[in-house]
């Protein structure tokens, strides 16, 4: 038993135009939130390939964001589009695997909502240590057996 | 037998059958076969007992074709011996391959699996509440039985596999063109699949027919329309795998009318087929409107279940999340 | 001294068997067991499915007779949207399945079962195969025999997509029609098909109804067991493969039950024990008794010889003068020898080669009405069909979406499971006496089980080589005394 109290491990998609720049953004206003979101900079969230999602949570997240442009801004025209779409059909197909859809966020962040980042990386932080760890396979060490 | 044929093994593990049927559908072509390599075990056919191909030499039998999932014990400790005992390991059918259709038992464990079958089942008449037992006494007699684990999984995940012989049964054709390749010698590198290295929706009949942008605004299931015969059929709002399914089966199922279940899998570059065509699909559907997508997405019902429909066990998760134990 | 024989693995029947031998202190049969070892949990890896995908799903139960999955779930789909098949469709379903009961009949007849008598059953193990079969019937036959599955299974794969797994079943119909085109070159295949039928029953008489000491087998004691009986019949209590009610008889032979597939539950219950996987079907109204025969046992039989002691005769006239003989030659109904099994197989072949022949004249066959769409879901659906190996029940229950909640299947193989147990221990007390175990053994003890054609998969390998069987010996301490092999 961990006597340690429980760090959520999150894994963060951010797509570069906005929502990477958003995070920068906190970063150089001094912003401080929760460290607990791993960072992955993709080009768009359309980018964000449901296997990323998974994988993710098979090498132990327990939680995972994808941050994109607000609906109607985004770089490509479509992509955050497609990220929506997936986001909703990807989180009916966890609940069937038992993984609850508090764990899986998708949120819009533009490049000067440095603030909002930080209250979505606390939110989501704080969420995911209610849940307590993924622990996929019952035996409390994350990855799938 | 002649000497310097090439011995070959068949065995079945988690199986319907299936696969065996599929080689003797070769007809006629697999006299040919049978008559270029000496088939040293094939437990519903030949002379076999385990302490036979244990005594054999490591690496003396040519080729194993092991079709079937792994879910009992038995089948993981012959899926080991065979492997010691073959120079090449074909997975054979789906089910080797993905896990295929008995994966979806990894939706649930061994109790939830044992509590329906031998408890639940509206005609089981079981007032002791016996289950099977690895151990029973009968009359003073003890008698054995294999284990049967909480997961299913598929070949790879217990031995080293060579080659993958894809499909649910896989295609005479594949079948014809796997034996030949390895019986000259002339293999691609390890670990591929031997089927074409496209998705089913290039060699779909149905291909003319997709619009310039495909475009869902509504979800059918079969049951509700009348399947036009020529149309693709994501066209017609009906979820078909082809886009994230290899191809090389034949399309047979396209040709009997109903959409694609993703029997052979996904192509090389793909790690998770669910997945894969979730990602596919989502695309396609037609609304950019938070309110209409889920909407849209709520009206697929069982999603796992049919985006990994054969490819549960050898997908990222591979198996529903487990209850966490006290 | 106790000993104690494993046969393992069991072969050219279940994939994964063996037979457990025990016997007493004077060497005779104590107790013959025949376990299975396998599970996969389809009643329940079916919940949360769509029921319109346990057409897709459940053939992957057996790849032998898929087509009998595919058929039975399709009628239990159809129950559950409350919804039958256009008249054209009901056509197709029919001559899809009797294409398949056509092909899957004689395969195991040359394949299979019939190496015992064509080559006979003291031929050595080397020649009691597809071989030893071609070396007596000659090689021409052999490939009449691959062709014409061939082209039956041709049929099956056109109008259902594949032969292995099939597609087409919906609620309501089927999802591919026929051509006059397809219509004419079937037909050319079907008139085959009951040629090739009369041929094989043929074969079966002058092999062995010509030979008395065949015969003095067939009827012997070792391979008799007196059971109820059950079979799918239709309104005239023929023999019927499709659809229809189920009718059971005693083991005198008179009219037990008869009942309507949603009424099964009323009549049929299975049995559990903690020696091998799969459940034991029994009589409810008599009860589970053990593995004993008799009017008091709840113990019932099914498949070939069972469908025909069941009914009152068969559907069609060519198959019909067979019924007659096989039961005048063997004294009457319902006849209790299990070889006998073989026979009535050969007569439902020939049946269902003329059902082929008759769907494919009627010209309606080519309609375009394939499905009537559903318009409700009414909840729960049993679909009942007589697959090759018996008796074999699909029933589900959906919720407000269609998906599945609870399933229940009885698959056709099990309801024989008792009895196969019973003709093993039988055969076994008849042959091993007084510790004296020989070659002969295997043979009999095999022949024993093969009548039943048990599934999964077993009954299309018999390519060239010997019965794999084993017979390993150990005494009271488990030590290997003797090891036979054939």
């Amino acid at each position: 038993m961990n006597p340690e109290p429980f760090e959520p491990r999150l894994v963060g998609f951010l797509c570069n135009w906005c929502s990477y720049t958003g995070a920068d953004l906190a970063g150089t206003a001094r912003l401080a939130y929760a460290p607990n979101v791993r960072i992955i900079r993709v080009m768009c969230s359309g980018r964000v390939d449901p296997q990323f999602v998974l994988k993710a949570f098979k090498e132990g997240a327990d939680g995972v964001l994808i941050s994109g442009c607000h609906p109607g801004d985004c770089h490509y025209q479509e992509g955050n589009y497609k990220a929506l779409r997936r986001h909703r059909l990807l989180l009916r197909v966890l609940e069937q695997f038992g993984i609850e859809k508090e764990r899986f966020r998708l949120e819009w962040v533009s490049a000067s909502e440095g603030p909002k980042f930080q209250q979505v990386c606390n939110d989501f932080t704080a969420q995911v240590r209610k849940l307590g760890p993924l622990n996929l396979d019952g035996n409390g060490g994350g990855r799938h057996a | 037998m002649p000497e310097g044929k090439p011995k070959v093994a068949f065995y079945w593990c988690s199986s319907c059958g299936g696969c065996e049927e599929s080689v003797v559908d070769l007809a006629e072509d697999i006299l040919a076969v049978t008559a270029a390599v000496d088939i040293v075990f094939w437990p519903v056919a030949l002379d076999f007992k385990k302490k036979d191909l244990e005594a054999l030499p490591d690496k003396s039998i040519a080729v194993a074709f092991i079709n079937g999932a792994i879910r009992m014990s038995e089948q993981e400790e012959m899926a080991h011996l065979l492997r010691r005992k073959a120079g090449l390991v074909v997975a054979h059918g789906a089910c080797a391959h993905l896990g295929g259709i008995p994966g979806l038992a990894n939706f649930w464990d061994k109790s939830a699996i044992f509590r329906t079958v031998y408890h639940d089942t509206v005609s089981t008449d079981n007032p002791a509440g016996t289950e099977p037992q690895t151990e029973s006494i009968v009359d003073g007699k003890t008698l054995t039985l294999p284990e049967f684990w909480d997961t299913v999984r598929p070949l790879d995940a217990i031995i080293d596999v060579d080659y993958y012989l894809p499909g649910c049964a896989p295609h005479r054709d594949l079948i014809i063109k796997a034996v030949t390749a390895i019986l000259e010698g002339k293999l691609p590198p390890k670990g591929s699949v031997l089927a074409p290295n496209t998705s089913c929706c290039d060699e779909c009949s149905r291909n003319e027919t997709k619009p310039e942008k495909m475009s869902i605004k509504e979800i059918k299931r079969p049951w509700e329309v009348i399947i036009d015969p020529q149309t693709c059929f994501l066209a017609q709002g009906l979820i078909c795998m082809g886009p994230a399914t290899r191809g090389g089966c034949g399309e047979r199922c396209i040709e009997g009318n109903m959409p694609c279940r993703g029997c052979m899998g996904p192509t090389d570059q793909v790690f998770d087929q669910g997945a894969k065509f979730l990602s596919a699909f989502a695309s396609i559907l037609d609304s950019n409107d938070e309110k209409e997508i889920e909407r849209l997405v709520g009206s697929i019902v069982d999603p796992a279940g049919t985006f990994y429909r054969f490819s549960l066990p050898s997908s990222l998760l591979g198996r529903k999340r487990k209850e966490a134990r006290p | 001294m106790t000993q104690h024989i494993t046969i393992d693995p069991i072969t050219r029947l279940e994939g994964h068997g063996k037979i457990e031998i025990f016997l007493d202190d004077r060497g005779d049969v104590e107790r013959a067991i025949l376990q299975v070892p396998e599970l996969r949990g389809f009643e329940q890896f079916a919940v949360g499915r769509p029921v319109e995908e346990m057409p897709r799903i459940t053939p992957r139960i057996c790849g032998v007779c898929p087509t009998a999955h595919h058929m039975a779930a399709t009628k239990a789909v159809d129950a559950v949207f409350g919804v039958s098949p256009t008249a054209t469709a009901r056509k197709l379903r029919e001559l899809i399945y009797n294409a398949f009961f056509f092909e899957d009949h004689i395969l195991h007849f040359f394949f299979l079962g019939g190496p015992d008598f064509v080559v006979g059953p003291q031929a050595p193990a080397a020649e009691r195969n597809i071989l030893g079969v071609l070396a007596k019937v000659g090689l021409d036959v052999g490939r009449r025999v691959i062709r014409i599955r061939e082209d039956a299974r041709g049929i099956m794969a056109y109008l259902c997509g594949k032969a292995i797994h099939p597609v087409c079943g919906l609620p309501g119909g089927v999802a591919k029609g026929l051509d006059e085109e397809h219509r004419v070159k079937f037909l050319g295949t079907a008139r085959e098909a009951v040629e090739f039928a009369e041929f094989a029953l043929g074969v079966f008489d002058d092999v062995v109804l010509k030979n008395k000491s065949y015969v003095d087998i067939v009827v012997g004691d070792a391979y008799t067991i007196k059971t109820y009986y059950m079979g799918l019949v239709d309104a005239k209590n023929r023999v019927e493969f499709y659809d229809g009610d189920l009718r059971v008889v005693d083991p005198e032979g008179r009219e037990f039950a008869k009942f309507k597939p949603a009424e099964y539950l009323d009549h049929i219950a299975e049995h559990v024990e903690p020696w091998t996987y799969v459940k034991f079907p029994f009589l409810k109204k008599v009860g589970w008794k053990g593995f004993r025969e008799g009017r008091d046992s709840g113990v019932y039989r099914v498949a070939p010889l069972a469908r025909l002691n069941a009914a009152d005769g068969m559907q069609t006239p060519r198959a019909q003068v067979h019924y007659d003989r096989m039961y005048a030659v063997l004294g009457g109904k319902p006849v209790h020898h299990t070889l006998a099994f073989h026979w009535a197989r050969l007569i439902e072949a020939l049946q269902a080669a003329e059902r082929m022949v008759e769907l494919l004249e009627d010209p309606a066959i080519t309609g375009t009405d394939l499905r009537n769409l559903p318009t409700a879901i009414q909840g729960e659906g049993m679909g009942i069909v007589e697959a090759p190996r018996g008796v074999l029940i699909h029933h589900y229950s959906v919720d407000e979406k269609a998906l599945v909640t609870k399933a229940n299947l009885i698959v056709a193989t099990i309801a024989n499971a008792a009895a196969i147990n019973m003709s093993i221990e039988k055969a076994a007390k008849a042959y091993i006496k007084g510790g004296q175990i020989s070659e002969g053994l295997l043979n009999m003890a095999e022949m024993a089980f093969r009548p039943y054609d048990p599934c999964h998969g077993c009954g299309t390998h018999a390519w060239p080589g010997g019965l794999p069987t084993v017979v390993l010996i150990r005494d009271h301490t488990g030590a290997a005394v003797r090891t036979l092999r054939n």
